[in-house]
């Protein structure tokens, strides 16, 4: 083969993944194009202050917003968290660092069965163990809900990272006299913090946005309230029911909410890459 | 001085008058889970207060014996390892004897060097410490300057004792390492290549630092090295394909072999 013929074969090659790659971001920009243009002009002080309210209060043109549901979706989601968090690290740790027990390969087998699970299931579920048994939708029943959707992530990414986590590591920690559960807690898992705490956040992030679990838990609420034992409006259940309700103030309000999503979620990305660039830093003095 | 014998389970009998025997195996083998032995029938003696190092070609099980001294093949499910492994008489792998134990009185310090990469250096040296129980800042303070002054790396880090291990230089980490291990005050400190990735400045250092230790701690030392094993240690060990083909005093090996494939390797016949 020619010199020239190599050469124009890699310079094809290489327009033909960037032609790939483009055709994957452009949809990330039309996405966050629309929304914003859409959504913009419902953004005022009203939206981040007033309760939604019944539909007559935007047909009469009252003030209006969707206070209720930027709150309760940072009450939910955090909740879900705080849940979430022990279970997903403590079965990574199970996975990774615990091969040999009985429950490791269990463990691995659930969690890629639910990895890949719908989320209206998770909210199913919830609905069964916490709505039927407490006696009413909740935001602490969306918040299980959530956490069903965040615990197979967290527990995947934790037991990936560990698993890269260098081995010579636990053998210096168990070579002190170290028990196995000290090497863990205070050796392998600081070493991958920053790799979990990207996960937690992936895992945060993705349960931010779903709808479905939340439909049959939190339920939802036009009126705004902190008390996680009633229902309770979040961004993306909102979003639903306000794209198919037939009011016109409306959707543009709900465009206006798939906004804040957006930031939310961006933001907690960004929170999270500076908080591991820091801990990266420190580290390396 | 007698080559020992695989066959003569009596290996303590083979150290030269005046030394006492401090570690001893008898009959040790590991074996791996597709059946292969990684070391066979390995009986040793290992004296104290001085340092044996165990040489050999790639793959002969010097490094494989050497884990199995501090039971660091426990976490792998499928080697299994039989015979018996003496420290001060008591059998290291008897039924109720603790790993965890067994490890605080034999450390090791391993081929890469191995800081905790978020301690510092100063809580990189009392991490065996405050395990078992020492938080008292006078008592870690005294324990991380002594052990520090031990490896030799004391003066070199006093004024940055809070900054992370891992920004010291190759060198500097593996005698950091070797401060931590001997932080814990162990018996019999293993040491597995410790300079192999280490430039010949560091190695120099290293091996002084050896011959200084030895004062207070048993070390076993594996070597690719010959050479280095001629320089630092009073024992030598010769492995070959998973069997212990000679131990003798280091001198008499590297002057007079009793073996003719000890002889082989030696003068570089094999390698």
């Amino acid at each position: 083969m020619k010199l020239r013929t190599r050469f124009l074969r890699d310079r094809l090659m290489l327009a033909g993944l960037g032609l790939l790659t483009a055709v994957v971001v452009v949809p990330l920009f039309i996405i966050i194009f629309y929304v914003v243009a859409n959504g913009f002009s419902a953004l005022d002080a009203n939206f981040f202050t007033q309760e939604l309210g019944s539909p007559a209060r935007a047909m009469q043109g009252k003030p209006t917003g969707l206070v209720a549901s930027i709150v309760g979706t940072l009450l939910i989601d955090l909740a879900a968290l705080a849940m979430a968090l022990p279970f997903g690290i403590g079965t990574g740790v199970m996975m990774s660092e615990y091969r040999e027990h009985p429950f490791a390969p269990i463990a691995r087998l659930m969690v890629s069965t639910l990895n890949g699970m719908p989320a209206v299931l998770m909210g199913l579920t919830a609905y069964a163990l916490v709505v039927k048994n407490t006696g009413g939708f909740s935001g602490m029943a969306g918040s299980v809900a959530l956490a069903f959707v965040m615990v197979p992530i967290i527990a995947r990414t934790t037991e990936s990272v560990l698993t890269v986590t260098p081995w010579a590591l636990r053998e210096a920690g168990l070579s002190l006299g170290l028990p196995r559960w000290k090497v863990t807690l205070s050796l392998v898992l600081p070493a991958a913090r920053t790799g979990i705490i990207t996960g937690v956040l992936i895992a945060f992030a993705r349960a931010a946005g779903e709808a479905a679990p939340l439909l049959l838990t939190s339920f939802g609420n036009n009126f705004l309230s902190f008390d996680l034992s009633k229902p309770m409006d979040s961004l993306p259940q909102r979003l639903y029911s306000l794209a198919i309700s037939p009011y016109k103030q409306w959707h543009a309000l709900g465009w206006g909410g798939a906004i804040i999503l957006l930031l939310f979620v961006i933001l907690t990305f960004f929170i999270g890459r500076v908080a591991v660039a820091r801990l990266e830093k420190r580290m390396k003095g | 001085m007698d080559t020992i014998n695989v066959k003569d389970k009596d290996a303590g009998a083979t150290l030269a008058a005046g030394d006492e025997l401090r570690m001893e195996t008898v009959g040790l083998s590991v074996r791996y889970g597709t059946g292969n032995y990684g070391i066979r029938d390995v009986s040793m003696a290992v004296a104290d207060k001085r340092v044996t190092a165990l040489i050999g070609p790639s793959g002969c099980g010097k490094s494989t014996f050497l884990r199995s001294l501090n039971r660091m093949h426990d976490l792998a499910p499928d080697i299994t390892v039989t015979g018996q492994a003496f420290l001060d008489g008591e059998d290291l792998y008897a039924p109720d004897m603790d790993a965890v134990l067994v490890r605080r009185r034999v450390g090791m310090v391993f081929q890469k060097p191995t800081p905790f990469p978020t301690k510092s250096i100063y809580e990189n040296v009392c991490a065996g410490l405050r395990l078992v129980g020492v938080n008292k800042k006078a008592t870690l303070d005294e324990a991380v300057e002594r052990s520090l002054r031990g490896a030799a790396l004391w003066d070199e880090v006093k004024d940055r004792l809070k900054t992370p291990g891992g920004s010291l230089s190759g060198g500097q980490q593996q005698r950091l390492c070797i401060a931590r291990a001997l932080a814990v005050e162990p018996e019999v400190l293993l040491m597995d290549e410790p300079t192999s990735s280490l430039d010949p400045n560091a190695t120099i250092r290293i091996e002084q630092l050896i011959h200084e230790l030895k004062e207070q701690v048993t070390i076993v030392i594996v070597t690719h090295n010959m050479h280095q094993a001629a320089r630092v240690s009073d024992y030598t060990a010769f492995f070959y394909v998973g069997e212990l083909v000679e131990l003798s005093a280091t001198k008499e090996m590297f002057l007079k072999p009793r073996e003719k494939k000890t002889e082989e390797y030696l003068t570089g016949f094999f390698s």
